[in-house]
């Protein structure tokens, strides 16, 4: 072991002798301390944005592997990891809790949560990542349970059931902490499950409160519903929240309506599916909406993680919000009122053809009987992979593909290579098609700029990809794909400056930490984690 | 697994004259041990360290799918039963047969239960209280995290194995419970209990509750250090390791939704 190991290590004690617990104040200022990585996306703002600036575009290329753990689990790794002065903790598919030494990626333990035998998810028993709050970590699991386990013992300190598990509800995205809470929301839109959001005490696992996606009889937004299919329509909640301290609103993306290819037994706008909840964290109240896909049976779901920026717009600093979203539109949204400022395609869109003056798109192709041609795909022009973006660069970093796919209405269509086929009543697709052409499905990373949302330059794969980008005060954006390679690329053009055959799919928004001052790149490939730092 | 339980029995046995029923009445601590060797090389792999690996059998509590007789299991051992997955052990003698039941009864024995007679209540004051289990241990979340955590160890441990850990806790040393003490550069001390650790660095979590990671070329020592858990045989009343004892096994686990 080399003397920079050694160093590595030692400095990693001192950091360790000096641990303190992760207090909100922590959360809320968590961009001041980049050796760390203290939420899903680093910040509450989702960035995913590295103060940390030792690597650059002039010694990128010098990149080298740290270490690799590799998981036992062959489900998609599709977590973030957090790293606390020199520990870090990820999720070992489904529901294993890992704390390893962030210098040499050794274990110090592992929390296993046996989940129970009807938890299932749609698409994978993926988890994507964990929150701590002081020293606790808190992580949803497949089947519908949020669990608090000692940061230092890996013990467990409380667990707490959402909802039944048998009923298709299921939990695959990372908590949000706000103060003394943590907020989290059930997936399961699929099965129809009907989305929820609860805040809970992270001291006790009280329940605080809970938010339904699909309002019920007597609330507004129930009439978009027709007859009772509110009961079983949807709307999940499965991927992270962005929280904004200066209003203590928290925003949640969510998903589509169930049956989700067939919406003749659910006709209205199906509130709020496929739409930005804005909840009041202390209550969990409804301050605002937008939805981004009404009446949605394509399987758009609103499911991105959303960027928290202050852009200015038309002459004025708005408060804003950047959404890249699956069915093929980019957005900029007030964050405080919900107004729609701006939306455009941000790829070959063919169902829509415009806005409204509220930012309601207009819907010009349905499915039909012959089968109806969508652009974007079902899968959409992105999906959960989180987005970053750059203070320094002001740019908005969004991995996604171009794509097509057909869509049908129940039992009229010849039954393709679709998936979800045990599910009922949810009419039918043809992904395949397009899969092999590559003027139709490629994946890219590309580079808007907020205020026009035009695009600023664009990195072209084979293949699609599932994978987030990371922003660093190097101007580099890291990213990857189906492929197997992580990339970095110059956050101000795009070229690409190293790679690193992973051999994996990467499926996980790349991270940056810092042990003894090191600058380190961390990504979930495969079944491992890669760790990545200058010789 | 194997050594520690044997530790365990052939410590109990020699504290407390522990002897089972029927043949075991008349065995001795070293047939005992020749059993419980004999049964690691035999037994172990289908029926596992604690004797319970196969379905509706538990050797360790003297559960068997129907009443059997000392003779019975010796013909058993060494026969095996015909047409089961129970295979027969040619070359083995019916003396060595028979000290294998004297391991498997001596397992099993409780007529001389550390808990009999203790009051869990009293044994929850003594943790929290004049024992100081809290320093190292905790249970429920309370407590130090440094030692083993105890939320379950009622599950996890007999009363006569926990009996021991009290009395002589070097007698009994889980894998999971082990010290490790690294020396670094500049002569400081680190000791704590061992999470993990291969050629080349070490992890463990230290007497102040934090996780450690060393290289170990990079300190100036490092190795297995004895367990810091004290000896109660002195500061404990009988009764009081009674109580004690009796707590420990009502911890079965209390965090649930």
């Amino acid at each position: 072991m080399n003397e920079r190991i050694a160093v590595l290590v030692l400095a990693t004690l001192a950091v360790a002798q000096a641990r303190a617990e992760v207090t909100f104040e922590r959360l809320l200022n968590a961009a001041d301390e980049p050796e760390n990585w203290l939420n899903y996306s680093a910040t509450y703002d989702n960035q995913r944005y590295s103060r940390l600036d030792q690597i650059t575009r002039g010694n990128v290329g010098e990149l080298e592997l740290k270490w690799i753990w590799q998981a036992r689990s062959l489900e998609k790794f599709e977590a973030t990891p957090l790293v606390v002065d020199g520990i870090l903790y990820t999720v070992q598919a489904p529901n294993d809790i890992v704390a390893l030494d962030a210098a040499t990626g050794r274990v110090f333990w592992t929390y296993h949560h046996e989940n129970l035998p009807e938890a299932r998810a749609c698409c994978g028993s993926v988890n994507r990542g964990l929150a701590i709050l002081g020293e606790t970590l808190f992580m949803g699991t497949l089947d519908a349970h949020l669990i608090a386990v000692d940061a230092i013992s890996g013990q467990l300190k409380w667990k707490t059931k959402l909802a039944d598990a048998a009923e298709f509800y299921s939990i695959t995205m990372s908590p949000l902490v706000v103060e003394d809470r943590v907020i989290i929301g059930t997936g399961g839109g699929d099965g129809g499950a009907r989305g929820i959001i609860a805040a809970f005490d992270a001291a006790t696992g009280e329940e605080l409160w809970r938010f339904l996606t699909i309002p019920g009889p007597g609330e507004p937004g129930n009439e978009t519903w027709s007859g009772d299919s509110w009961r079983r329509g949807g709307a999940a909640v499965w991927n992270h929240a962005a929280y904004d301290p200066e209003t203590g609103l928290a925003f949640w993306g969510t998903g589509n309506p169930a049956p989700v290819w067939d919406g003749r037994s659910r006709l209205g706008d199906n509130l709020y599916s496929d739409s930005v909840v804005a909840l009041d964290v202390d209550t969990g109240e409804l301050v605002w909406h937008y939805q981004f896909t009404p009446h949605d049976e394509i399987d758009y779901d609103s499911t991105q993680v959303p960027i928290l920026t202050d852009v200015e717009w038309q002459g004025e600093e708005r408060k804003a919000m950047l959404w890249a979203n699956r069915n093929g539109l980019i957005y900029l949204i007030d964050r405080v009122t919900g107004e729609f400022l701006h939306g455009k395609p941000f790829v070959a869109v063919n169902w829509m053809d415009g806005f409204d003056e509220n930012g309601r798109p207009n819907q010009i192709l349905f499915p039909t009987p012959e089968g109806t041609l969508f652009k974007p795909h079902v899968h959409g022009a992105t999906n959960w992979a989180p987005p970053a973006y750059s203070p320094r660069t002001g740019l908005y970093y969004v991995s996604h593909w171009e794509d097509s796919a057909i869509v049908a209405v129940e039992g009229e269509f010849p039954r393709s290579a679709g998936v979800n086929t045990r599910q009922t009543a949810m009419g039918q697709i043809d992904q395949q098609r397009f899969f092999n052409n590559e003027e139709e499905a490629h994946g890219v990373i590309r580079a808007y700029e907020p205020s026009t949302l035009d695009q600023v330059w664009e990195y072209r794969m084979a293949d699609i990809t599932w994978a987030g980008t990371l922003a660093t005060a190097g101007d580099l954006v890291f990213g990857g794909g189906r492929e197997g390679h992580f990339i970095a690329l110059d956050a101000e053009s795009g070229e690409l400056l190293w790679t690193a055959p992973v051999g994996g799919q990467v499926n996980a928004g790349p991270m940056s930490f810092a042990v003894d001052g090191t600058q380190h790149i961390a990504v979930a490939a495969g079944n491992a984690l890669f760790t990545f730092a200058l010789p | 697994m194997r050594t520690t339980v044997g530790a365990i029995i052939i410590t109990a046995a020699g504290m407390q004259g522990v002897a089972g029923p029927a043949a075991a009445q008349h065995a001795t601590a070293n047939d005992i041990a020749d059993g419980e060797r004999a049964y690691g090389e035999s037994c172990v792999v289908c029926h596992g360290p604690d004797g319970d690996l196969i379905a509706s059998i538990d050797l360790g509590r003297g559960l068997f799918r129907r009443p059997l007789t000392d003779e019975e299991i010796t013909g058993i051992i060494i026969n095996g039963i015909p047409d089961t997955p129970m295979p027969p052990t040619p070359g083995m003698t019916a003396e060595q047969a028979e000290r294998i039941v004297a391991y498997i009864r001596s397992l099993a024995d409780d007529s001389s239960d550390p808990a009999a007679g203790g009051d869990a209540e009293r044994g929850r004051s003594l943790f929290f209280g004049k024992g100081e289990c809290t320093e190292c241990h905790a249970v429920a979340g309370t407590g130090a995290r440094h030692g083993p955590d105890l939320s379950i160890i009622g599950r996890e441990r007999r009363a006569v194995e926990l009996e021991v850990s009290l009395l002589d806790p070097a007698a009994i040393v889980q894998p999971t419970g082990r010290t490790y003490r690294v020396v670094l550069p500049d002569g400081e001390t680190v000791t704590g209990r061992l999470l993990n650790h291969d050629t080349f660095t070490v992890q463990l979590i230290d007497t102040d509750d934090r996780l450690r990671s060393f290289v170990k070329t990079e300190v100036a020592g490092h190795g297995f250090a004895e367990t810091p858990m004290p000896s109660y045989r002195d500061t404990l009343s009988a009764g009081e390791i009674a109580d004690l004892v009796s707590y420990l096994v009502s911890l079965q686990g209390q965090v649930d939704e």
